[in-house]
């Protein structure tokens, strides 16, 4: 691209600061409750993201996307504990062993439209999980991956200490959806935009539909993957609930919860579902039951998200400003 | 791996004749499974993600109904009403809901009730593992056919799950409700414009499918251990069926669940640890080769 996005300083900007607020969090309000929340909000936000790349952005509802939030765990965990690598190169394998798992998962399944889409990426996960919980001598079965995952330093980073580890997630997730936001703004983003609204109209205009698709899968996939990654080194160890069905129906309820018509939303719901979630688990022990019945309220009461109201409120004070004004 | 297994009895009759058996049983159970979803989606065109867990309520509604009269009848009979009322409430007070709406929401609804059924078999059932135990009337020697055992339950289940699939097959083609229904699977505005409630016809639909998913949760119930999650594997395979055979295709999901019990029997002697994989694997071949499945309509 020779000519930069107009907006682009401006999502720098808003990037840097708010890395710069968490960043000062800790020290503002030391509390270890809210310092754990912030990092699993921040693996879940990346989870959310990149799944409503495919959701919001390309109409790809995929009801598997925790296979690769559950397979970033497991990669980066495997490649700490078996191969011994430092946390860069362990960081990369995962990137690379997603992107290549998107690949081929993404490949058959998007041949599928709509409602059958969603289920094989479903099918897709649930056969991962099955492979997890049956091969014990490498992923350790229903128990997960036992004995702590190493963390040895890197660059003057060291994820033994929980500051430090904060620190890592919080600028992980930012640049994470930095980049994302980048690409949804891109002229690649806007592509799929217009696959998601016409896809014949889309391939008329000659883009390749499947070779986009792919791509948004694969992208997707890879931040999920990171998203487990920033998840696993925060347990230090990958259980097999990342990988179950549950995890990616809490993907679509998050970026439901929050709003898919926004680029923040999925994120900001990210954050509620995982304090709605801590809530529950502290209240009652019967958690499906009654975050069950918080999602059945949801769809069949609220049925927008909460950024989708803000932005509503935004446009009817803008509109009523403007006539105001004349 | 074990190919040698499996070559030494795909040679043997005793052998094929017990592996075909089991194979014909997880086939005809997760036919009454698939061929509810598959006539939902057909005629509602919605997915309905509850439907492994209408089956998991049917296999405890029998266990219960089993231990208050002893009867595998009664209990069987218990599932199959019992859960075609659990499908009527979704139906009608949460599934209608959302009829209108994206993917999503109906997503969001099925999840909603995923989670709270698997709890409330917890609250209720109890975590553990539970097993109904054999019917009185099943405990006899077994057969032996071509030298392979034949349990008498399993050659029962065969023969109930065929006349099920002959009776699914006549409401369908035969009766005033099954060309209603074939109708509305088309053209569901001019089915409502000719003077049919189809409000009346989805509800009833939706019955019809759970009412089968809850007829196999009981009769499987015998052999099958009881656990909260059981719902969510056989939705699994129920999708992989109906991608199989076709999604709105009953014949589609007949041949798919026959396809998978044959892989499964004979997997777990091939390949004991990679049976699922050639599930998948199956699935994941057809679909290159034919994206609408087998019996599915192309586009």
């Amino acid at each position: 691209m020779l000519t930069a996005r107009p907006n682009l300083a401006r999502d720098i900007l808003i990037a840097a600061v708010a890395l710069a607020l968490l960043l000062l969090l800790p020290y503002v309000w030391p509390n270890k409750m809210i310092n754990d929340l912030v990092i699993r909000v921040s693996a879940f936000a990346l989870f959310a993201t990149s799944l409503n790349l495919l959701v919001g952005y390309t109409g790809m509802v995929s009801f598997g996307h925790g296979m690769f939030f559950g397979f970033g765990a497991y990669a980066f965990g495997l490649s700490m504990q078996r191969l011994g690598v430092s946390i860069p190169t362990a960081f990369l394998i995962t990137v690379l062993s997603s992107a290549l798992l998107g690949l081929v998962v993404g490949a058959i399944s998007i041949r599928l439209k709509d409602i059958y889409f969603s289920f094989i990426t479903l099918a897709f996960q649930m056969l991962l999980y099955s492979t997890v919980i049956a091969w014990v001598p490498l992923t350790g079965g229903d128990q997960g991956l036992m004995g702590g995952i190493p963390r040895p330093p890197f660059l003057g980073v060291d994820l033994s200490i929980e500051a430090h580890r904060y620190a890592f997630a919080v600028t992980v997730m930012v640049a994470g959806l930095l980049i994302l936001r980048q690409i949804v703004e891109s002229p690649f983003g806007y592509t799929l935009r217009m696959i998601r609204d016409n896809t014949e109209r889309a391939s008329f205009l000659g883009i390749n539909v499947f070779r986009a698709k792919l791509t948004a899968f694969v992208i997707a996939g890879v931040f999920g993957a990171i998203g487990g990654m920033v998840m696993a080194l925060f347990v230090s160890g990958a259980y097999p609930e990342f990988v179950n069905w549950t995890m990616s129906g809490e993907g679509i309820f998050m970026i439901m919860l929050g709003g898919l018509s926004t680029f923040i939303g999925p994120a900001a719901g990210a954050l509620i579902l995982s304090v709605l979630n801590d809530v529950i688990t502290r209240g009652t022990e019967h958690h499906g039951l009654f975050l069950g019945a918080v999602i059945l309220l949801f769809a069949l009461g609220l049925r927008k998200g909460v950024t989708d109201f803000i932005a509503d409120w935004l446009r009817l004070n803008r509109e009523a400003g403007s006539r105001g004004g004349n | 791996m074990n190919l040698v297994a499996l070559t030494e009895c795909l040679t043997s009759a005793s052998c094929l004749v017990t592996q075909t058996t089991s194979g014909l049983i997880i086939g005809m159970l997760l036919f009454l499974v698939a061929a509810g979803l598959t006539l939902i989606f057909g005629v509602l065109k919605v997915v309905n993600f509850t439907h492994g867990s209408f089956y998991m309520l049917g296999a405890y509604l029998a266990l219960t109904v089993n231990g208050l009269t002893n009867s595998y009848f009664l209990a069987v009979l218990a599932a199959a009403i019992g859960v075609a009322l659990v499908a009527l409430v979704f139906e009608r007070f949460f599934m209608s809901k959302v009829y209108g709406s994206n993917v999503l929401m109906q997503l969001l609804v099925c999840y909603a009730f995923i989670l709270i059924m698997d709890d409330a078999v917890k609250i209720i059932w109890g975590p553990e593992f539970k097993s109904m135990g054999m019917a009185a009337a099943f405990q006899k020697p077994p057969l032996f056919i071509a030298g392979g055992i034949v349990p008498v339950f399993y050659l029962f289940l065969i023969i109930v799950t065929l006349i099920i699939s002959v009776v699914l097959w006549l409401i369908i083609t035969r009766t005033r409700f099954g060309t209603v229904v074939r109708a509305a699977a088309v053209n569901p505005s001019m089915v409502s414009a000719l003077g049919i409630n189809t409000g009346l016809v989805f509800s009833g639909v939706f019955m019809l499918g759970g009412m089968l998913a809850g007829l196999a949760g009981g009769l499987a119930a015998p052999v099958r251990s009881l656990t909260a999650g059981m719902g969510f594997s056989i939705l699994i395979e129920s999708f992989i069926v109906t991608v199989i055979g076709g999604m709105g295709s009953i014949a589609g999901a007949l041949l798919g669940s026959i396809m998978i019990g044959l892989v499964r029997s004979f997997g777990s002697i091939g390949f004991p640890l990679f049976v699922e994989g050639l599930m998948f694997l199956l699935m994941a071949i057809i679909l290159i080769l034919k994206p609408s499945g087998l019996l599915g309509k192309e586009g």
